[in-house]
Formats: structure tokens, sequence, C-alpha cells
């Protein structure tokens, strides 16, 4: 099945006087319990790429389909209940909400969703095992290193069990041994869960957890490989 | 509603990120909180003040006289119908107190000063009901029955005329056929207002007395009926017309002291003026300080989009927290003045600007008046117009692209 389908996706931000090509024609289609790295230097379009499979930005022209529905043309609404429901988002920074505990941030979206409190703290009680933070449940942000905040937000991406997560430079922040656990959970996420991942990065380490690498430049894709494969 | 919960758990916690913008806020509001009320108060305790030395001047909140009367308040004005009549009819109906007078203008004179006054012939059993001025004698006695042949006057016009209890002076008037009625009368008690201007203007003297030296027996130019609520008077105005015959006037006081009744309606929407002044001040600071709290949270708004909260879900959060402001500024408002009033509800002494406070017709003495309806106009001014000034920033913050958001610096 495919998860993730961009037909012909155009995006031009004005810079300026110039007009900087962020997407440029871009097709891609990505299967179920995918594991892609999108990798490009800055400026490349990966963020862009990632915020149009997202619903979090428009494109220009093109489609975008998430799991056979169509989506770039939707309502704020529609866009936020897509959000809500089928895509778990892990940001660079500035991922959790301060003024909540671990175990409130893991259980926002649900809380959103409309999920019983029960089943909530039963649910976020079992992430934050899976994801090695029993015992900080009741820490607040600010009281947790980077990896562990990291941590928290894969935990909430994953939670309420989303078809497709999108990392966008999750290990920017954070050292080498942090980004290696990091990635293994997320491997260790899409084999159990079967949960799609896209990962857009510029780092190395996270792109040898792909099984797939897609590399652009200036807004289009040079190059998709199969990892796996090679 | 499902999101209701969520949404206040972080307007509370977002509310106390930073405490002490959220104090400063908070006493702001308390204090604008408190002085609505408490000026409210002192407000309504002088009008009340005017309203009821007003009253107790007239007195009666209801009154009857010959239509030509108050133009012309002299002894040929006399109600038609008998004095028995209405006695017997008025005493029947059940009022909280009544009475009738025979009220002209007239001369009065000692042995060194004469003056200019309103003399009235009262009934001093009925009278007692009414609390008028002179049934607060500060020396000597009252009047004891309708053929009493003693004089009261106030305290000020005994100065003026330089005598005192226990002398004669003397009281002239016309009767109905336009000839000088007059008669001597001993002072026998001084009664004290709490306007001198009172005290100077009315004399008292028996109903029946009056009645024998003006030569209209059974025949008086007033009947006063006292309420229970001075505010609503249409139903017993109605009532008393029914009672009083035909050929008279029937009116409340307001439009017998029609400076009281407007300043009483002028108050009413002074209060309100007053409110909303103080609101404004306060709606700055309270649009500035949810203004703050937005800008400073703009990468968490987005990232709350981004997750899937909706734009409505970010409205309501701010404003969720804008209420829990006011409400605690309410609160602390409402205990404030509370506590600010009640101890002076025995009365402040202004007795320093006095004479500047009886041009307007109050007293040295201010009662301070905590009406419920102040303080839930206080109240629902500031939540309402509070919610109002509080749409604008959160609005603004639910407007944000969460891309956008996240990304800001």
């Amino acid at each position: 099945m495919i998860a993730v389908r961009c037909i012909d996706l155009c995006k031009t931000y004005r810079q300026g006087d110039q007009d900087i090509k962020a997407l440029d024609h871009v097709n891609l289609e990505i299967k179920s319990g995918g594991f892609v790295c999108l990798s490009a230097p800055s400026g490349g379009g990966k963020t862009t790429l990632l915020n149009a499979i997202g619903g979090l930005d428009s494109p220009d022209s093109g489609e975008v389909w998430i799991a056979g529905r169509r989506i770039d043309n939707l309502s704020k609404g529609e866009l936020a209940q897509l959000r809500l429901t089928q895509i778990g988002f892990v940001f660079q920074a500035y991922n959790l909400i301060p003024v909540l505990t671990a175990r409130e941030n893991v259980e926002f979206v649900m809380q959103v969703q409309g999920v019983p409190a029960a089943e909530r703290q039963d649910k976020s009680t079992a992430i934050l095992q899976e994801v090695g933070l029993e015992g900080l449940e009741d820490r607040r942000p600010a009281a947790m290193s980077g990896g562990q905040q990291q941590r928290v937000a894969v935990a909430r991406a994953i939670v309420s069990r989303p078809e497709l997560v999108l990392a966008d430079e999750p290990t920017a922040n954070l050292d080498s041994k942090t980004s290696d656990g990091l990635m293994e959970l997320f491997v260790e996420l899409n084999q159990h869960h079967n949960t799609t991942f896209i990962i857009a990065t510029h780092d190395q380490r996270v792109m040898s957890y792909a099984r797939r690498l897609i590399r652009m430049l200036d807004g289009r894709i040079v190059d998709d490989i199969n990892q796996q494969a090679a | 509603m499902r999101t209701f919960a969520i949404i206040s758990m972080l307007a509370w916690r977002n509310l106390w990120r930073n405490h002490r913008r959220t104090i400063v806020m908070v006493s702001a509001i308390t204090i604008g909180v408190w002085a609505m009320i408490f000026m409210s108060a002192l407000m309504r305790g002088m009008v009340n003040d005017m309203v009821r030395d007003g009253i107790r001047a007239l007195p009666g909140h209801v009154q009857v006289h010959h239509p030509d009367f108050r133009d012309d308040p002299s002894i040929l004005n006399l109600i038609p119908t008998s004095d028995s009549v209405l006695t017997a009819a008025f005493s029947q109906a059940g009022f909280d107190g009544w009475s009738s007078r025979v009220k002209v203008p007239a001369v009065i004179s000692s042995e060194r000063e004469s003056r200019g006054v309103t003399l009235i012939g009262v009934d001093p059993a009925l009278e007692r009901s009414l609390d008028a001025v002179g049934s607060q004698i500060a020396e000597g006695r009252n009047l004891e029955d309708v053929n009493d042949g003693g004089v009261v006057i106030g305290r000020k016009l005994a100065d003026r005329l330089d005598t005192e209890i226990g002398k004669r002076i003397v009281l002239m008037s016309q009767d109905p056929d336009n000839e000088i009625a007059d008669r001597g009368y001993r002072i026998v008690g001084l009664f004290e207002a709490s306007l001198e201007q009172v005290e100077e203007s009315f004399v008292f003297v028996a109903k029946a007395t009056l009645q024998k030296m003006l030569r209209i027996e059974d025949q008086v130019t007033e009947i006063a009926v006292l309420a229970s609520d001075y505010r609503n008077l249409e139903a017993l105005t109605e009532q008393v017309t029914g009672l009083a015959g035909e050929n008279v006037e029937v009116l409340p006081w307001q439009k017998l002291n029609s400076y009281l009744g407007s300043m009483l309606k002028v108050m009413d929407g002074f209060v309100l003026v007053w409110m909303i002044v103080i609101f404004l001040a306060l709606s700055f600071g309270l649009v500035n300080t949810l203004a703050m709290a937005v800008f400073e949270r703009v990468r968490e708004i987005g990232l709350m989009l981004a997750l899937g909260m909706r734009p409505s879900n970010i409205l309501g959060q701010i404003i969720v927290e804008s209420l829990l402001l006011l409400v605690f500024g309410l609160i602390l408002g409402n205990v404030l003045a509370w506590a600010s009033i009640v101890p002076l509800q025995d009365g402040i002494d202004i007795s320093a600007v006095a004479q500047g406070m009886e041009m307007f017709g109050a007293s040295s003495v201010l009662y301070p008046a905590l009406e419920l309806k102040d303080m839930i106009t206080a109240n629902v001014i500031v939540l309402v117009l509070g919610f109002f000034a509080s749409l604008s920033p959160a609005w603004r913050a639910s407007r944000y692209e969460p891309i956008e958001a996240i990304t800001k610096i």
C-alpha cells in the first residue's frame, strides 16, 4: 500500500527580489512501513517537502496524497484533523510544551483526540517505558536533557499509532550517542509497528539507518537509493 | 468540549509561567474592581443621604395636593375632601405610614427678628411613622397632640431669631378670605436636621391649632404617604390616587422634588460611566499582558497547531487565560471592596468639606452604601468587556500558520 504520493509538486518562495524554488516538480511514492531519509544541503527543499507531506505547508501546484487521500486541497480544519489522527511529528527543536510534564506531553495528542483518561494513562506509561523514560514521567521539559526531550517527542508522535511519522532533523541538537539511541528507537518502532518514517536530515549517521535514501538539490530529487538492496 | 480540560490546564499553567506579570495584572484588576465598587458605594451613599434628607424635609414618598398647590402653596389651594373623610379612608389602607397636614407660607417673629418660613400643622401621632425632620427633637419636647399650643422650630432658626425654648413667638399667615391670621405660640422644642437650610425653613405646630388659626376647620393642604421602597412608587401612587378623591394631584417625591429625582437617575448613569472608564484603563493592561503572553509562546502555539489542535482551541485557551485573570481579580476586588466598605458603614466624617457638600444637599457624614446591583454591574462589566478585550490577542494567536509560528525567531 502507498503511504505517501507526491505528484509534480512545486513550491516557490520569494526572498528579496529573488524567487527560490523550494520544490521543483517533485514526484515521489513511499510505501507503508517504509523507512526513508530525505537528504539535502540547507535550502535543498527537504523540510519544505516534509511540511507539504504533513499538511503544514501548501504547494503552489501538484498533488499530495496520504494513505490514498488527496490532502493538498483540504481546508485548515481538515488538515488539522489529518495531522491529529494520521501523522506523528518530531521537530528539530521546540518539540514539547514547556508547561506540561513528559507524560502530559505524550498524552497531549490523545487528549485532543478525546481518548479516555484511563486509556491515555496506560498508553503513555507503556510508550514512555518503551522509549526508556520510565521514572521521568512527571518531569517537565526544562528538567530533562535534549535527548530525553526528543524521546518524549518521539513517544508523543507514535503513541496514538499514526500511519506516518515525519521527523525534521530529529538529531540536530543531540550528541552522537544520543542520536544513535534515537535512531535505533525509530528503527525498532518501524519494525514493530509497521509505521512509515520519513526523516529529513543531512547527518550521515542518520542516513545510514534508512532503508531508502532520497537526495535532493535545489528542490529536485536527484537520487533515490534503496540502501537495503545496496 | 472534549478539549476543554486540556485548554483549561494549559491556560492555568501558562498563567503562572510568569508569576510577576500575572500578579501585577491580577493586582491591577483587583484595584480596579475595588475602585469601581468602593466609589460607587460612596456615590450611592451620598445620593441616598441627599434623597433621604430631601424626603424627610418634604416628607412622604407620595403626596396629595390641590392641583394648583405646587404653583401656589397658599391656603387657597386646600384639598377639597374633608380631613375626617380622608383620615377614615387612609387609616384603612394599611400604609407603612401616612399623615395629613396643613402647610402654608408664614412669617415667624420673635422679640427681635422676623423671617419667612413654611408653617406646617401636623398630627404628632401620625407624623412619628414618617420620621419627619420635626420629629428629631434635640432640645425640649415634641408636639403632643393635634391641639397642642406649642411650636417646634429648628435650632438654627432659634439662633437667627435670637430666641429659645419657653419664649413666645408670633406666627402670621393669611386665611382663605385673604385676611391676616396670626397667633402667639410658645416654643416647646428645637429640632436638628443634617442640613441647616431645613432647620431654618420649617416650623411645626399642632394641626387642629393651626386649622383654627387659619379658619379652615377640617381641611388640609397635604397628605403624605410613606413607601417601603422609595424607588418603586407606581403601585403606591395608584393606590393613593384611588383614595384621595376628586380634584387632587397625586405625585411621587421624584416629581415633587425633580432635582432629587433627576439626581438619582444621573447617579445611576454616572456609576456606569465610572465603571466603564476604570475598565478601559484596565483593558489596556489586560490586552498588553495577553499580547505579550501570546508573543512569547508563538512557537509553542505553532507546535500545538502542527500537532492537530484546532485554531478555535487556541482561541479558547487565550480567552480562558484572560477569564482566569479576570475572575481572580474580581474575587479579590469584591472581597477588598466589601472589607473596606463594611467598617465605614457607621459613616465617614467629611465635615472638613461639609459646607461644600451642603450646597448639593448632602450632610457632613457620608454613609457608603454597598449595593448588590453595583457589585453585579461591576462584575458583569469586567467579565463581559474583558472577554471582548481578550478577543484580539486570542484571535491573532489562533490565526498563526503552524509552520511559520514554529520557525519564528
